[in-house]
């Protein structure tokens, strides 16, 4: 198992990985926003949680499609399918290894982008904190549509789509959980709590159903 | 004994032929019964008094809250023939979730159109984002759309079913979430007041035509259920046969 998440961890930090083109992505996604709403500072110290929030989900998809497929590929994924640990196991270390190589950075880099967005200092900490908690259920939905279109060509718009819809409770309460931080009266923990509750529930059925998803889409 | 009976029963329909010849024997009575109830139901939503606040847009509620009912019945129907498709194989259960995820997406899509029409005079706004009923149906609609694609991508109709099951089972956490939505976020939709467990809280000159709408949508859904599953067993023969027949020309040119 250790094995195992270390060489995912290589595979997606060395040359041909996909962390540092995510952490570009978010960057990118990030830098267009103040050229479409205008340069008013306030306005974007506003909308900056947010707008860090949605950048972070779309390049937690980005990488997605490649979760699986590589392994399909070169078939690993037969052996992975072949040995004794139970697959769900094997699944929730590939997630782990995902996570790590994809969505940590997206947490490293946002006070960065936060303060591209004029965020003052608790909103960075509270996106930062928020995204820490939430992206792990960014990968771990994502894992159910990565292994549902590992047999397809080109799956990862459909992996997009199909993962959207599941994924925007975790924007919801991110975001609102972001903004609690900041606007006074309303309390910072409650959403930040429900954030980590749909994190550890889709741990177990993320896992679960994609491996589900594998046994039934192998050839 | 019965449970076993009931057993055989439901895997004598994996014969398609069979399920065929039953389809085709219930559908007639099924349609007919169906045209007979929104005669009574409409005949009844239009001759029933409007509502002293509301007026006449009232009766937009007939259409309204079965069409929605029947989005997440739908949804919940495609989750049970899921589960059939992962643990028993059953091959009409394959059929069963693929024809009924169109109809679904209709219902849905009904639901959130008339809403709406319903929302501009009442609530003064066509749509908003700030209600959780309105967002998650929205979601749910996003759901059988995806499912649809993934129908689509997938050529191998076997696969594509097994696929495709476990992605409903996943979803089905939206749906408990639709229903408990109102309980939850107290905002501008208003709460359950049929299903309640201190029995409805709507008036009976109001509830009449909707729960007999509502029976005609059911059967509605089911008519339109069952002859959707036939088509997709006709269109599977029809791609198996011409492959055969792809396959015997081919035979017979290298001959």
């Amino acid at each position: 198992m250790m094995a195992l998440l270390t060489r995912d961890l290589k595979l997606s930090l060395r040359a041909g990985g996909g962390a540092l083109i995510g952490v570009l992505f978010f960057t990118a996604v990030v830098a267009v926003i103040p050229f479409g709403v205008g340069p008013d500072l306030n306005l974007l110290a506003r909308i900056g949680p947010a707008i860090v929030w949605v950048g972070a989900l779309l390049s937690a998809l980005l990488g997605l499609d490649r979760m699986f497929q590589t392994d399909r590929e070169d078939g690993s994924l037969d052996l992975m399918l072949m040995q004794e640990h139970p697959l769900t196991l094997t699944v929730l270390v590939k997630c782990l290894a995902h996570w790590l190589g994809h969505g940590l950075p997206l947490v490293i880099a946002s006070p960065l982008l936060g303060l591209f967005m004029n965020m003052d200092e608790v909103a960075i900490g509270a996106t930062m904190a928020t995204l820490l908690v939430g992206t792990p259920a960014l990968t771990f939905i994502g894992a159910v549509g990565a292994a549902v279109a590992v047999a397809l060509p080109r799956g990862g718009l459909l992996v997009s789509i199909l993962v959207l819809p599941l994924a925007i409770p975790v924007l919801i309460f991110g975001v609102s959980a972001a903004y609690a931080a900041v606007e006074e009266p309303t309390p910072f923990l409650p959403p930040f709590l429900i954030l980590v509750a749909i994190t550890m529930f889709f741990a177990v059925l993320g896992p679960f159903g994609a491996a589900l998803a594998l046994r039934n889409a192998g050839d | 004994m019965t449970e076993s009976l009931a057993i055989t029963k439901l895997s004598d329909l994996a014969n398609p032929t069979r399920f065929m010849a039953l389809v085709a024997r219930l559908v007639p009575w099924m349609a007919g019964l169906t045209a007979l109830l929104f005669a009574v139901g409409l005949y009844l939503a239009f001759s029933t008094e409007g509502d002293y606040q509301q007026g006449d847009t009232v009766r937009i509620m007939y259409v309204h809250v079965p069409a929605a009912w029947l989005a997440m019945m739908c949804y919940t129907v495609m989750a049970l023939s899921a589960i059939g498709t992962l643990v028993w194989r059953h091959p009409l259960a394959d059929v069963a979730h693929k024809a009924a995820a169109p109809l679904g997406a209709a219902f849905t899509l009904l639901a959130l159109i008339t809403g709406s029409l319903w929302g501009k005079p009442m609530w003064g706004t066509w749509w908003t984002w700030g209600d959780a009923r309105l967002t998650s149906v929205f979601i749910l609609f996003l759901m059988y759309l995806g499912l649809i694609a993934l129908n689509r991508a997938i050529d191998d109709p076997s696969r594509a079913a097994r696929v495709s099951a476990v992605l409903i089972l996943v979803g089905f956490v939206n749906i408990p979430i639709i229903k408990f939505s109102v309980e939850w976020w107290n905002t501008l939709h208003q709460k359950a007041s049929v299903l309640r467990l201190d029995g409805p809280t709507i008036d009976p000159e109001f509830l009449r035509p909707l729960l007999v709408m509502a029976l005609a949508f059911t059967l509605l859904f089911f008519t339109l259920h069952l002859v959707a599953m036939c088509n997709e067993i006709l269109r599977r023969r029809v791609s198996a046969q011409r492959r055969m027949s792809a396959r015997m020309a081919n035979r017979e040119a290298a001959q």
